[in-house]
Parts: C-alpha cells; sequence; structure tokens
C-alpha cells in the first residue's frame, strides 16, 4: 500500500571511483541495475531500508482494514475488503522479495519489524473507528499510495520498479471501492454522511503527513534523486496529491478540515494549511495512537505462527531424508 | 530457527508463452512453495501454470562477464540476413 518517505539521514557516497562514475552514467542513461551489478554500498543500504519500509508498511497496513471485515455491511463490501487486504499482504510480500535480492534476509527484516527497529508509514498507527474510515483509507491513504508509487514503477532498481508495476496495476481498484463506499454514503441518510464527514476530518492530515517531511527538511532526498530512486520530491507529490483530491471531495459534498485551503487561480494549485510535524514525528517515534497496538498484533501473529513454520521446516526435513 | 529456503517463481501467461520470472518466495518444500506462489503472484488469473525452482540452483553468469561473453556476437554481423545483398528485381526474400 504505501512506502514513505521517512528519510533518516544517511551520509552519501562521496564515491568518485572509476566504479562510481561508470554507476551513476548508467543511471544517468536509465539504465536498470540489477542484484548482482556493482552498486556503491550506500545505493544499497538506501534501498534496503525504502523497501523494507515500504514492505513493512504493507503488512501492519493490512491491521486497520482488516479491523472491519467481519463487520462489513454488505457481502459485496466484505469480499472486496478480503481482496483488498490479501493484495496488501501480497504486495508485503513482492517487496521483501526484491529487498532480499540486495543481500538481506527475510527472517532479518522480519526480526526488524517485531523488534521495533524499523519504521513503516506512520498512516497505519491511526485506528479505523467506523465503516466510514474503510471507505477514506481505500480512496485517501490508496490514492496517496499510488501517487507515490507511480514514478517508483520507473526507480533505477530493477526488482524494486518491476514489484512496483505489479502494486500499481492491482491498487487501482482499491482506490475506487474506497470511493464507492465514500459514495454510498454521502448519497445516504443524515447520518451516513456525517459519518464519511467524519472520517475525512480525522484522515485529512495524516494523509497529508504520508507523503514525508518538507523538502527543506529531507537532506536525504537529493541523494535519492541523483539515483533515480525517487523522481519527485515530497512536496511536489503532495500538492500533486491534494490538487487531484480536492474535486473528489467536493463531488462527495464534504468538506476538507483545513480552513486555509483555497484554489490559487494563477498557478491551478490548491493551496493547504500547515501540517503539524510535531504530530508526524510523534507518531513516527512510536507515540500515535496505534502504534503499541499494531507492533504487539504483529508480535503475536508471529509468535502464534511459529510451530507451523517450524513444522513445516520438520516436515521437508523428514522426506529429504527418507529420498 | 533455521531459514525458511527460498524459491524463484515462474509464471506461464498465456499458452504458447514461454514461463517468465516473476519473484520468489519461501516455503519449506516444492508443495507448499507451489501453493504460496499460486496465492502470492496469481490472484487475478496472471497465469497457466507455475513453476518454482530452489533460488540456489539457478546458476547465473556474472555480469561483470558481459563483455567476454556476449560481445563478440557484436561483430559477427554475417550471422544477421542484411549482411547479404540480394537485388531489388529479386523481390522480397
Amino acid at each position: 500500500m504505501y512506502s514513505q518517505a521517512l528519510n533518516t539521514k544517511d551520509t552519501a557516497a562521496a564515491d568518485s571511483s572509476p566504479q562510481a562514475d561508470r554507476f551513476q552514467a548508467r543511471i544517468d542513461a536509465e539504465e536498470r541495475i540489477e542484484p548482482n551489478d556493482w552498486m556503491p554500498d550506500a545505493y544499497r543500504r538506501t534501498l534496503i531500508r525504502q523497501i523494507s519500509q515500504h514492505a513493512h508498511s504493507e503488512i501492519v497496513g493490512m491491521l486497520p482494514e482488516g479491523n472491519w471485515i467481519t463487520r462489513a455491511p454488505s457481502l459485496r463490501r466484505k469480499a472486496a475488503l478480503l481482496a483488498k487486504v490479501q493484495d496488501e499482504g501480497g504486495h508485503g510480500l513482492y517487496l521483501y522479495s526484491a529487498a532480499e535480492t540486495l543481500g538481506v534476509s527475510r527472517e532479518e527484516l522480519t526480526d526488524q519489524l517485531l523488534s521495533g527497529r524499523a519504521k513503516y508509514s506512520s498512516i497505519f498507527n491511526y485506528p479505523t473507528l467506523s465503516w466510514a474510515d474503510i471507505g477514506t483509507i481505500g480512496w485517501l491513504v490508496d490514492g496517496a499510495a499510488i501517487m507515490n508509487q507511480i514514478p517508483l514503477c520507473r526507480c533505477s532498481f530493477g526488482p524494486y520498479a518491476r514489484a512496483m508495476i505489479r502494486v500499481c496495476r492491482e491498487e487501482s481498484f482499491h482506490q475506487r471501492q474506497g470511493y464507492e463506499i465514500m459514495l454510498t454514503l454521502c448519497r445516504g441518510t443524515a447520518e451516513q454522511k456525517a459519518m464519511a464527514q467524519d472520517a475525512l476530518n480525522r484522515w485529512w492530515w495524516p494523509c497529508l503527513m504520508m507523503f514525508g517531511p518538507p523538502d527543506t527538511e529531507s537532506a536525504h532526498s537529493d541523494t535519492s534523486m541523483r539515483w533515480k530512486i525517487k523522481r519527485f520530491t515530497n512536496d511536489a507529490l503532495r500538492q500533486k496529491f491534494v490538487d487531484a483530491t480536492v474535486p473528489q471531495g467536493h463531488f462527495l459534498g464534504l468538506t476538507f478540515p483545513d480552513p486555509d485551503l483555497r484554489f490559487d487561480e494563477a498557478a491551478g494549485h490548491w493551496r493547504f494549511g500547515t501540517i503539524d510535524w510535531d504530530e508526524f514525528r510523534r507518531v513516527l517515534a512510536g507515540n500515535g495512537p496505534c502504534n503499541r497496538e499494531r507492533l504487539s498484533a504483529r508480535q503475536k501473529a508471529h509468535a502464534d505462527g511459529a510451530w507451523v513454520r517450524e513444522a513445516a521446516l520438520a516436515h521437508a526435513a523428514k522426506h529429504r531424508k527418507a529420498a | 530457527m533455521s531459514a525458511t529456503p527460498l524459491w524463484e517463481v515462474f509464471v506461464r501467461a498465456r499458452n504458447g508463452l514461454a514461463h517468465k520470472h516473476v519473484g520468489s518466495v519461501h516455503a519449506a518444500d516444492a508443495t507448499m512453495a507451489l501453493q504460496a506462489a499460486r496465492d502470492v503472484y496469481t490472484r487475478r488469473g496472471e497465469g497457466l501454470s507455475l513453476w518454482v525452482v530452489p533460488s540456489n540452483a539457478i546458476i547465473a553468469s556474472d555480469p561483470s562477464d558481459r563483455d567476454m561473453l556476449f560481445e563478440p556476437t557484436g561483430s559477427k554481423i554475417y550471422r544477421h540476413p542484411t549482411f547479404y545483398e540480394v537485388p531489388d528485381e529479386v523481390g522480397h526474400m
């Protein structure tokens, strides 16, 4: 579902060996880098971090929506939500497998998530309080994810780019089913419309934070742009998202929880108010509304599945001996 | 706990096409690898057939040998039909 530009600062490779020059020349020529190709250590580290954070986000992202599967209001909605959550699981696995091509093991990545050392998108640390939250997540969270993931289809690292192509192809249904839920609620009773409005009020600002810190604060961005891991800055993607989303919200007859939101005729952009970056940092640091709950749900699932993994390996070992 | 083995997954999209690499899965044995590959890589009718191959069974050429392996064919232009001259009057051949 989503990779967030978390931009932990990393000293860029001040590498100017002939190998590094050749590497950069390949990137500049839009060649894809494959796992066995030479690459600077910092490029490898950056990608392992970004791809694994993206994978963790997909896996943790199953939790807020999974919360509503048993309470979906109709069989149609339930089937769609099940398929969507299953997709998120699949997307996590595509991404883990892309990260593993860089020489990190699945066990190591799982351990980083479960021990709380790895980061994942801040958005999944917010609770899903009503059915309208499921509509809002599809519409906004997946909408933001698509904005971010489409340029990643052209990422310089081959396995990541190819995984993103699969993910993007599957993701468009996620956003459409979400908007359909919102449309149904907004055309329903006054209570249903109020529920949709309440969900938008709670999710709007956290969704804008999904694009990561403002460009002025993300020194890491330059290196990622030079390596063509990233194609657009955080702020550019955020603006693109706001421009696409605001008219969709107005069509629903909803208002955005931002008194400063206005259309700038001259620039052709929707201008929005100041984002509360303290909240963003608080949630990333582990103190959002649901951080502990999310992590303990993953830890429990992993621990509860231990006997299955052990039994499967024991069964395979027994049959190898017999053969 | 020992690591769960890694398998490479190949999908044949349509009758007549070759199996194409799509990614990898972890599984304890071949049966479960096939099951996992089906769940992860074919949720929307992507294929008619699946292969899973233990990742460590794949022997790859070293990309740094690229020139030694593939460059020589660049000079063998006589392997291409356009190397040979056929008069226009003869027509398409």
